[in-house]
């Protein structure tokens, strides 16, 4: 898989994963906050009538009356626009969700720079936020094969979790092969590794790709799964290759980079370089030209893993 | 319409709501901390609930049937605890270890520590989305469960409350009751001084609830409302109860000081005089 495949749309893969899961658990509802026809919660409307519920635009409401209704032991997934998931309803997420241990899914589309509508419906905060609930699973698919497959695979998982996905369509990176805890490894290397989660996966391959024709051999770690973190992982990373560079549509205040800074400095300290958006609001744009204008062009991404390579000796 | 109760159901759950009350002084006095006024004003709708309408087993906790009670107001926790007590939920002594460390009695109820607990609550305006999901899960399972939420009328103030309750109205959830327990009093003042909810029964009726009025301290009235519920098929029923923050002691009644502070042990005393424990027997 190279990440040359034409592009796929991670919200009809998660719309049609729900649709698989309706077939083979007639427990399963869906709610959605009247946005299911660009998350593609509609897909599983059309099929399902009568377990999927459009409750209007009350995100925290919404929450509440997802966790009371899988308290009797259905499974709910919840879906609206990241902004309103993790930011509008936080704290009804934290109590109603987490704190009850609740077994709803949320589904968090729309996230990141890309939503493209400007900075109140941007949100780059909210894996920050998700993954500082206990017990909450935090899922970053990059494409969507692993759209698919984290979104069967949190089903047959107890208890809450978080999907959170790019709202463009994104070239296939993986084979779908995604576990919950594992990170993937979508290209070997030991001079480098790049860490890259959601839509920066396919920029990562990129760069790795220019690298590897001048002789640098880099790996790429795909870490959509945020919460349980692949902490062994990322310690062979640092280990054989002694240099991290983190990529995602994430503030680097308390996204993964932060995540991945901190882990390797209390167990095995290398080089680490966080790329992902600085700590300002987004704004109103075309998505890819919104990633570049924010520091995370193919060419900044090129700079920052050769700036990593000096540091260690590896670059003329 | 509602039934008219037994006097001797009316006298039972007047002695039940009385021991409930005792309980509540002892346990907000020896934890040191709590909210006195919410919890007695509460004592009588709770200890109707537990005791009297709603379905419930506790030999099996879980029995998918059972009705649901909802405390979203959770600082009124003593009031549950005491009455799931004598319900059979758990040993009365166990009263005696709220708001300790490792408790399964927790300042707010937590569903994880204790069974018969339905909800975690304590951040407020999440109980009634949480009940309405219950109500909703119940029709979708064809299963007869009636799910109740007491919201405090501070909680009114709260956005997502009224969330959930345009919900509630808009599927018609005949099986779900909400119960304002109408005390008049929050954190730092009345409700209406800080920000007014009244008309409150109007609100209600504007979200499409079935609204009834009651003196929330009159089994009669209360029992008679729960009836009329069972009845109401179109749509939820609202129960608007107007209650006294501190209710049964005198000192702790309508008084802004005792909406969330603990008694000292004299004060603990002389509310346990009142609530019919001589001091020899009060056991503090």
């Amino acid at each position: 898989v190279t990440a040359s495949d034409p592009p796929q749309s991670l919200l009809d893969a998660c719309g049609a994963a729900l649709v698989e899961l309706g077939e083979r658990d007639p427990n399963l509802a869906v709610l959605d906050a009247d946005v299911a026809s660009a998350t593609r919660t509609a897909l599983f409307a059309e099929k399902f009538p009568s377990r999927f519920f459009d409750v209007g635009i009350m995100e925290p409401a919404m929450m509440s009356m997802a966790a009371g209704m899988s308290l009797g032991g259905r499974v709910v997934y919840a879906s609206t626009f990241a902004v309103f998931a993790a930011g509008q309803a936080y704290n009804v997420v934290r109590q109603s969700v987490a704190l009850n241990r609740a077994n709803v899914k949320i589904i968090a589309t729309h996230a990141g720079l890309t939503a493209g509508d400007g900075a109140p419906l941007q949100i780059v905060e909210d894996v920050g936020l998700m993954r500082g609930l206990p017990g909450m699973t935090v899922i970053v698919p990059a494409d969507a094969p692993t759209t698919r497959a984290a979104t069967l695979a949190v089903h047959g998982r107890a208890g809450p979790a978080y999907l959170r996905l790019c709202r463009e369509p994104l070239p296939s990176v993986t084979d779908g092969s995604f576990a919950i805890g594992r990170a993937a490894e979508l290209r070997p290397g030991a001079d480098l590794t790049i860490v890259a989660l959601g839509s920066l996966v396919a920029r990562a391959l990129e760069v790795a790709a220019d690298l590897g024709a001048v002789g640098v051999s880099t790996r790429v770690l795909d870490f959509a799964s945020v919460k349980p973190f692949d902490e062994p992982a990322l310690l062979r990373a640092a280990r054989d290759t002694g240099a991290i560079l983190v990529l995602e549509e994430h503030s680097v205040l308390t996204g993964v980079g932060s995540l991945v800074a901190a882990t390797t400095a209390e167990n095995y300290p290398v080089p680490v370089r966080r790329a992902g958006v600085p700590d300002v609001f987004g704004e109103a744009g075309d998505p890819w030209p919104l990633l570049d204008r924010f520091g995370l062009s193919v060419e900044r991404i090129r700079d920052e893993a050769w700036e990593l390579l000096r540091l260690r000796g590896k670059a003329p | 319409m509602g039934e008219v109760a037994p006097a001797e159901v009316v006298a039972s759950l007047e002695a039940k709501a009385l021991e409930t009350r005792r309980n509540v002084v002892r346990m907000i006095f020896a934890a040191g901390r709590g909210y006195p006024g919410g919890s007695l004003s509460v004592a009588d709708l709770v200890t109707a609930l537990v005791l009297r309408e709603l379905r419930l087993d506790p030999a099996r906790p879980d029995w998918p049937e059972r009705d649901r009670l909802v405390l979203s107001k959770g600082h009124a926790a003593p009031a549950l605890y005491a009455a799931l007590a004598l319900r059979g939920f758990l040993p009365l002594e166990e009263l005696a270890t709220y708001g300790q460390t490792g408790s399964r009695l927790p300042g707010s109820p937590d569903r994880e520590r204790l069974r018969g607990v339905e909800a975690t609550t304590g951040g407020l305006g999440q109980g009634v989305g949480m009940a309405v999901g219950m109500a909703l899960d119940a029709r979708l399972a064809g299963r007869p469960s009636r799910v109740y939420a007491i919201v405090g009328d501070g909680e009114c103030q709260v956005g997502a409350t009224w969330e959930a309750l345009l919900a509630a109205g808009h599927f018609r959830l005949e099986n779900f009751v909400v119960i304002v327990d109408r005390n008049g009093y929050e954190m730092e003042g009345t409700t209406e001084s800080i920000l007014g909810v009244e008309p409150i029964a109007d609100k209600l009726r504007a979200f499409r609830f079935h609204t009834l009025e009651i003196d929330g301290h009159d089994f009669r009235q209360i029992l008679e409302a729960f009836a009329t519920a069972r009845s109401v098929t179109q749509g939820p029923t609202a129960i608007v109860a107007r209650t006294v923050s501190g209710k049964g002691v005198s000192f702790m009644e309508n008084a802004q000081a005792w909406h969330g502070r603990p008694p000292s042990r004299a004060e603990a005393e002389r509310a346990l005089a009142e609530l019919g424990v001589p001091a020899a027997e009060a056991g503090l």
